[in-house]
């Protein structure tokens, strides 16, 4: 039997990803560990390698193609001794070239929901067939759920009951089929489908340009949607006098001696680093079985890329020196940029920063990004009148503000982190040991 | 020297230790096994296999009497009980050389003795293996395995003595004939060796605590059995126990009392079959965190007792007390030390369970009431043999098969059944149960004529009020 080649799932979000390049030809000999495509998901630019030897022997899903499932069947390996004919008789009945992956018959094919049918459709969305069981199969029919965005655990990856058990406790709005939900009465349902005639009619007809969404589009558009709708946001803003960072950031680049060079944000992520640290509680996230006091501080720091953002973790940050922090965040920051982050480096966290002080901001207020419990949003530091003992007085000053997921951290343990992240800004002696 | 380092020590040779030696050989484990008595263990010399012995001869003397039903005669027709002993024992004891071949293939090292924990040093878990007191080896692994087993439950007055009053393992090998027999205990065990002895002509009477006989099995089918036993000649007491035995010379007076009532009998033998006991001790669990809680070690869902490197399987690590389940928790438990990815934890509801009484019974999953008892809306079906063109030509025309379904999701909950060959008919709905069929996919099997499996697509078709045949 030839070897299928699948759409992997190459991070925990992502149901779907693009072919942007085969990198092995028909007839290529392949040997595990070979890269054989690069496939770009939600989140960067990733390669695939092969698990099994062989030859490559035909591209199932053409370069460029959009939106194809994790999971699908995008081409064939032949082991020793097959021919290309071998894959006509490996091929399942229902699989058609996946010239667009876009389920168009899911419209209509949807049974009444309320007769058991004899025989559910193997979903052929790319062109593939997904192995779940027929109870699985009949369970995630009724909870509205795509079998597409759920990973099998049975044997040979089958979707098992239990599978939709977990994927229906933790909803995952990119498993919400889109076609459905005009006549699925299916829970929670979104609001109507978006076309773009129907926004262009909303908008008045005018005309537009149509730009494609890529994969990290709907990944920010899906996760911060799930984010605003599912968590009770609430908001606490501090003003943090800079004058005695500004100070020691001069002279410790001074003696760099070219070995780093400390920005302000760098501070920032130390002193949010060290407050989490004396105050576990807001180094937490929510889960139905209770809430998760993470053992580490990862924090998530958002860096701005070509056609969207994403967030580079500093691992263990209150572990780390400042100057450590800075070099690290030099390296991801440029990396991310370069869309060469590894999956594992833009993953997870416990905590993140997005800081808008570089376009001028005054202060803002930041989307959580799930599972984190907060986010800091940082403002740009400026010069402002302030009163001191009395008097006026001028002041280079930031304002900071925490979005806190209420589930998690309540307003006192926000407010107590900002009071020590603000004293730690304020007298960054404190942080740097 | 022999080799005393290995990467998994297997304590007990019996279904759950061999399969899982063999299992961890095949991952590449280098595995010692430490066996006391006989590989195989209870199952394969005292359990299952020598009694299916035993109750093919009872079979084939049920089948005697009734040539004439079939137009067959013979004359002369009788039984040698030492004989059908011998060939149980014989039946036993190719089996268990067989299992000695199967780990020496595998290259599992086996060691004669007693395998006890003896602590941890630079990481490994200890063992120390000694026979008759003394010292046969100290080895070391990583991981090890518990797999010791169980044995009768022996409850007070009710004590066997080998001789008047046996264990199932007396009663595997009885020098003569019994006319009178009590069975205490109508589970698995106490009810085969009422239908072996009721069939070879013993007067049988069954004690039975709780309210019905084979109390784990489905109300129907409970009462079918106690029908069908009634019939062959078998006297039942339910909600009563045994309150005292008197023993004799060679015949014991037993009192029997149920609730206000007491009647006292005379039977030549007692059969005590109250459940078991696990074999937890001096294998060394003092000093460790291995938590016993009423005769078994508990075990999370890989059989992990939580003490680092120590697993437990089997009857060991509690109910249900069956070779299948043993077997398969010693795979798991393996798999799990392999560090093999996606496993799944036995589903308790998808290990069925046989009594090879006659006739038959064999069941998978939740009971009718017992799925109500957890919320399910249920659908039931049931079919009855005598529908069954297969069973009438066999002249097999008592039983039925009983099915019960999820009304809402169409999931298999449970399958109960009793009559001729049942028990090599459940495997069909535990492979249903394991691919998590519904109904629709149990419907659309089609299932060859004539067979006795017609009945098993009838009931689930009578579940949904589409039976053709009845």
């Amino acid at each position: 039997m030839p070897i299928q080649i699948t759409m992997p799932a190459l991070s925990p979000t992502m149901t779907e990803g693009k072919i942007s390049k085969w990198l092995k030809a028909v007839g290529d000999t392949i040997k595990p560990g070979d890269v054989i495509a690069e496939i770009e998901t939600d989140k960067a630019t990733m390669e695939v390698e092969s698990a099994d030897e062989g030859v490559f022997g035909q591209i199932v899903v053409p370069e460029g193609t959009e939106g194809v499932q994790v999971g699908a069947l995008i081409g064939y390996i032949l082991a020793e001794g097959e021919k290309l004919g071998d894959i006509a008789a490996a091929k399942p009945a229902a699989a058609k070239p996946a010239a667009a992956a876009v389920p168009v018959a899911a419209e209509s094919a949807k049974p009444a929901a309320a007769a058991p049918v004899a025989t559910p459709v193997a979903a052929p969305a790319g062109g593939t067939r997904i192995f779940a069981t027929p109870l699985a199969r009949r369970l995630a029919a009724e909870a509205g759920i795509d079998l597409a965005g759920i990973a099998g655990t049975g044997p040979h990856g089958r979707i098992v009951q239990a599978d939709v058990a977990t994927a229906k406790a933790s909803p995952r709005p990119a498993a919400a089929p889109v076609a459905k939900s005009a006549s699925a009465p299916g829970p929670a349902a979104p609001a109507a489908v978006l076309t773009k005639d129907r926004v262009q009619s909303l908008a008045g007809g005018i005309a537009y340009d149509l730009q494609a969404h890529t994969s990290m589009r709907k990944a920010i558009a899906r996760r911060l949607t799930e984010s605003k709708q599912t968590i009770p946001h609430f908001y606490l803003t501090v003003d943090i006098e800079l004058d005695a960072l500004l100070d020691i950031r001069t002279k410790l680049n001074a003696r760099a001696d070219g070995n780093y060079k400390l920005s302000v944000n760098d501070f920032v992520i130390r002193a949010a680093a060290v407050a989490l640290k004396r105050l576990p509680e807001a180094n937490a996230s929510w889960s139905d079985d209770g809430v998760l006091l993470w053992k580490s501080v990862d924090i998530a720091v958002a860096v701005a890329i070509d056609g969207g953002l994403i967030t580079p973790i500093v691992k263990g940050a209150d572990l780390k020196g400042i100057a450590a922090i800075s070099n690290e965040m030099k390296d991801l920051g440029a990396r991310a940029k370069a869309g060469k982050l590894k999956l594992e480096e833009f993953q997870g966290g416990t905590f993140s920063i997005s800081n808008l002080g570089m376009f001028g901001i005054r202060e803002f207020s930041a989307v959580i990004n799930p599972p984190h419990g907060a986010i800091l949003a940082v403002g740009a530091g400026e010069q402002r009148v302030i009163v001191k003992d009395g008097a006026p007085a001028v002041a280079t000053v930031m304002s900071c503000t925490l979005s806190v997921d209420h589930r998690v951290i309540d307003g006192a343990i926000g407010a107590n982190f900002l009071k020590i992240f603000k004293g730690l800004m304020e007298d960054p002696l404190g942080m740097l040991v | 020297m022999a080799e005393t380092s290995f990467d998994l020590i297997i304590v007990g040779g019996g279904p759950g230790g061999y399969v899982a030696a063999i299992r961890a050989a095949q991952l590449k484990l280098k595995v010692a096994l430490v066996e006391r008595e006989h590989l195989g263990g209870i199952c394969l010399n005292w359990g299952c296999i020598p009694t299916k012995a035993l109750l093919r001869s009872a079979e084939i003397n049920h089948l005697l009497h009734r040539l004439d039903e079939f137009g067959l005669a013979a004359s002369g027709t009788s039984f040698d009980l030492a004989k059908i002993v011998k060939r149980s024992r014989m039946v036993a004891g190719q089996l268990a050389g067989g299992v000695k071949h199967l780990l020496k293939k595998n290259k599992v090292t086996v060691f004669d003795g007693f395998g006890r924990l003896d602590g941890v040093a630079g990481g490994l878990r200890k063992l120390n293996v000694s026979k008759d007191g003394k010292a046969v080896a100290d080895l070391t692994a990583k991981n090890v395995i518990l797999a010791t087993g169980a044995r009768p439950r022996v409850l007070p007055g009710l004590e066997p003595d080998g001789k008047l009053v046996w264990t199932s393992k007396e009663a595997m090998i009885p020098e003569a004939m019994p006319k009178s027999l009590l069975v205490i205990g109508s589970g698995a065990i106490g009810i085969e060796f009422a239908s072996f002895y009721r069939n070879l002509g013993a007067e049988v009477t069954v004690v039975e605590a709780l309210d019905r006989i084979l109390p784990v099995e489905d109300a129907e089918i409970s009462a079918l059995a106690r029908k069908s036993f009634e019939k062959q000649g078998m006297k039942f007491h339910t909600s009563a126990t045994v309150k005292e035995l008197k023993r004799g010379k060679d015949s014991v007076l037993a009192t029997i009392v149920a609730g206000e009532k007491t009647e006292t009998i005379t039977v030549d033998r007692v059969i005590t079959a109250v459940g078991i006991v696990g074999n937890v001790e001096d294998i060394g669990l003092e000093g460790t965190t291995v938590r016993v809680e009423r005769t078994h070690v508990v075990v999370d869902q890989y059989a992990f007792t939580g003490e680092p490197g120590v697993y437990a399987i089997g009857d060991l690590a509690g109910p249900p007390w069956l070779a299948h389940k043993a077997s398969h928790e010693g795979v798991l438990a393996v798999e799990k030390i392999a560090g093999l990815p996606h496993l799944h934890p036995i589903d308790p509801l998808s290990i069925p369970g046989c009594t090879y009484c006659m006739p038959q019974i064999a069941s998978v999953g939740l009971t009718e009431a017992k799925a109500v008892e957890q919320g399910h809306t249920v659908k039931v079906g049931h079919f009855p043999y005598i529908g069954n063109g297969k069973a009438i030509a066999m002249g097999e025309t008592e039983g039925m098969i009983k099915t019960v379904f999820d009304a809402k999701t169409g999931a298999l909950l449970g399958a109960h059944m009793i009559g001729a060959e049942v028990t090599e008919l459940i495997q069909g709905y535990a492979v249903g149960r394991s691919l998590e069929t519904t109904e629709a996919e149990l419907i659309a099997t089609v299932f060859p004529h004539p067979t006795l499996s017609e009945m098993m697509h009838e009931s689930v078709l009578d579940a949904y009020q589409r039976v053709i045949h009845f």
